[in-house]
């Protein structure tokens, strides 16, 4: 049977990808960024860690879909998705390759527990995807799992709520242990944290209300989805709304989850940057040492 | 019948964007006024176009049906300007990145702030929401 093993949340932002392609990883702006997720990279390394699919969860920045076809939740069924053309060449990654299989069984399955997904199945992957493949596998020949890309619409009002989300979470946990190959599961929320992107309102970072949703998200997730998209809006900025996505992945996870590791940073080009390891408590493995790391300007009182 | 499921008030729901400073949340409303505006912007996706937009911007963008105000604001690089008429932030970004400039360069040009002091504010942890939540509410 397959399993959602661990669920895992990270900044997807393309000034990332573009700090691995100019070799600006290491420098004193993107350094702590890099050495926060070290750990990540390292523990997932782990052979008894790797996944074998990572469903990955993501908006699409108006690259697949434009302004013909918004939907607000789609899975990626093909074999593989091709880095996407965002203006500057595609991104000089591998091709992401699906579990055609499981997507559509999941798919199935979503549908059946009254979630209408679009299905996919020539698609282009965006930064949102994969910015998360390398800041978590580095930069591989080719990438160490399948991966089915998981577009939810947080781009053309309205997204889905955070309780849709988390419901949907659940319902993706039931589709995945309902097939029948042994796998190992992970499911990651990406995006976020507070960040606006336009207007005079630009540069918004809230750091009380990120370290505040870390905390519910994994204690109080049930509380934490009544959340409406008005105060995402007015208090993690317009862009902040990506963090419904990280719902999705608590609510494949169960009830009750254990950290092994936080991450926190300010500032990532304009946003503030969280990735998160989290496990079923039933089933979770050790705590990284340190658990949490705070770097850049969130150190700051 | 089973209990009815509580329902978001739609108009409620929609002001409340408006009460917001400095923001311009990309409703149905926006989405429509920027429609040509928007496909335009993800034309710049395919290299043959990048190109020849650059080689000639407004025979280019002649070629969408696209209002003088946002023709001027393309062609100013104006991104408020462009957000007025409808365009989105995600949409737009294929024109920057035409231009090779970031995300931070963009967001940083719509806030009235140099590029250095908008950088300087992130570095300082961004923008504090204090003040910046509601209109209204004033907090
Ligand atoms: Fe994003």
């Amino acid at each position: 049977m397959a399993r959602v093993t661990t669920g895992i949340t990270s900044s997807h932002i393309p000034a990332l990808g573009a700090a691995l392609e100019t070799g600006n990883w290491n420098n004193e702006y993107w350094g702590p960024v890099f050495e926060g997720y070290q750990p990540i990279k390292d523990w997932i390394a782990r052979p008894e860690n790797t996944p074998d699919v990572v469903v990955l969860v993501y908006n699409d920045h108006a690259t697949a879909f434009d302004m013909n076809i918004i939907p607000t939740f789609a899975i990626g069924c093909a074999e593989k998705f091709e880095p996407a053309d965002e203006g500057w060449g595609p991104r000089p990654v591998p091709d992401v390759i699906g579990h055609p299989d499981l997507a559509w069984h999941m798919a199935q399955s979503l549908i059946l527990d009254d979630f209408d997904m679009c299905i996919m199945n020539d698609m282009k992957v965006d930064h949102g995807c994969t910015v998360p493949l390398s800041m978590i596998f580095g930069e591989p020949e080719a990438w160490p799992c399948k991966v089915i890309p998981f577009p939810v619409n947080v781009v053309t009002y309205p997204p889905p709520s955070g309780r849709r989300c988390f419901n949907l979470g659940d319902s993706i946990k039931a589709a995945v242990e309902s097939f029948p190959e042994d796998l190992n599961v992970h499911v990651w929320g990406t995006g976020g944290m507070s960040h606006q992107l336009q207007g005079p309102r630009a540069g918004l970072i809230n750091k009380d209300f990120d370290l505040n949703f870390i905390e519910q998200l994994i204690d109080d997730p049930e509380t934490l989805s009544k959340m409406p998209h008005i105060q995402y809006l007015r208090e993690s900025g317009s862009e902040g709304i990506e963090l419904v996505m990280w719902l999705i992945m608590r609510g494949a996870l169960g009830d009750k989850v254990k950290d092994l590791y936080r991450f926190y940073h300010i500032p990532a080009s304009n946003t503030a940057l969280g990735a998160l390891i989290l496990q079923p408590e039933a089933t979770a493995g050790e705590a990284l040492e340190p658990r949490s790391v705070m770097s850049g300007h969130s150190l700051a009182a | 019948m089973p209990d009815k499921k509580e329902r978001i008030d739609i108009h409620k729901y929609l002001a409340e964007f408006e009460d917001i400073p400095g923001t311009r949340v990309f409703t149905a409303q926006r989405a429509r006024k920027g429609y040509h505006l928007n496909q335009f912007a993800m034309s710049l996706m395919k290299d043959e176009n990048r190109q020849r937009f650059l080689a000639d911007e407004k025979a280019y963008l002649d070629e969408w049906d696209l209002t003088d105000a946002a023709k001027k604001a393309v062609l100013a690089r104006d991104y408020n300007g462009m957000i007025d008429e409808g365009g989105n932030i995600y949409f737009l970004s294929k024109l920057f990145s035409t231009d090779r400039k970031s995300f931070q360069f963009a967001a940083g040009s719509m806030t009235g702030m140099t590029q250095e002091e908008y950088a300087e504010m992130m570095l300082k942890g961004g923008r504090s929401p204090e003040g910046q939540r509601s209109i209204k509410g004033k907090y």
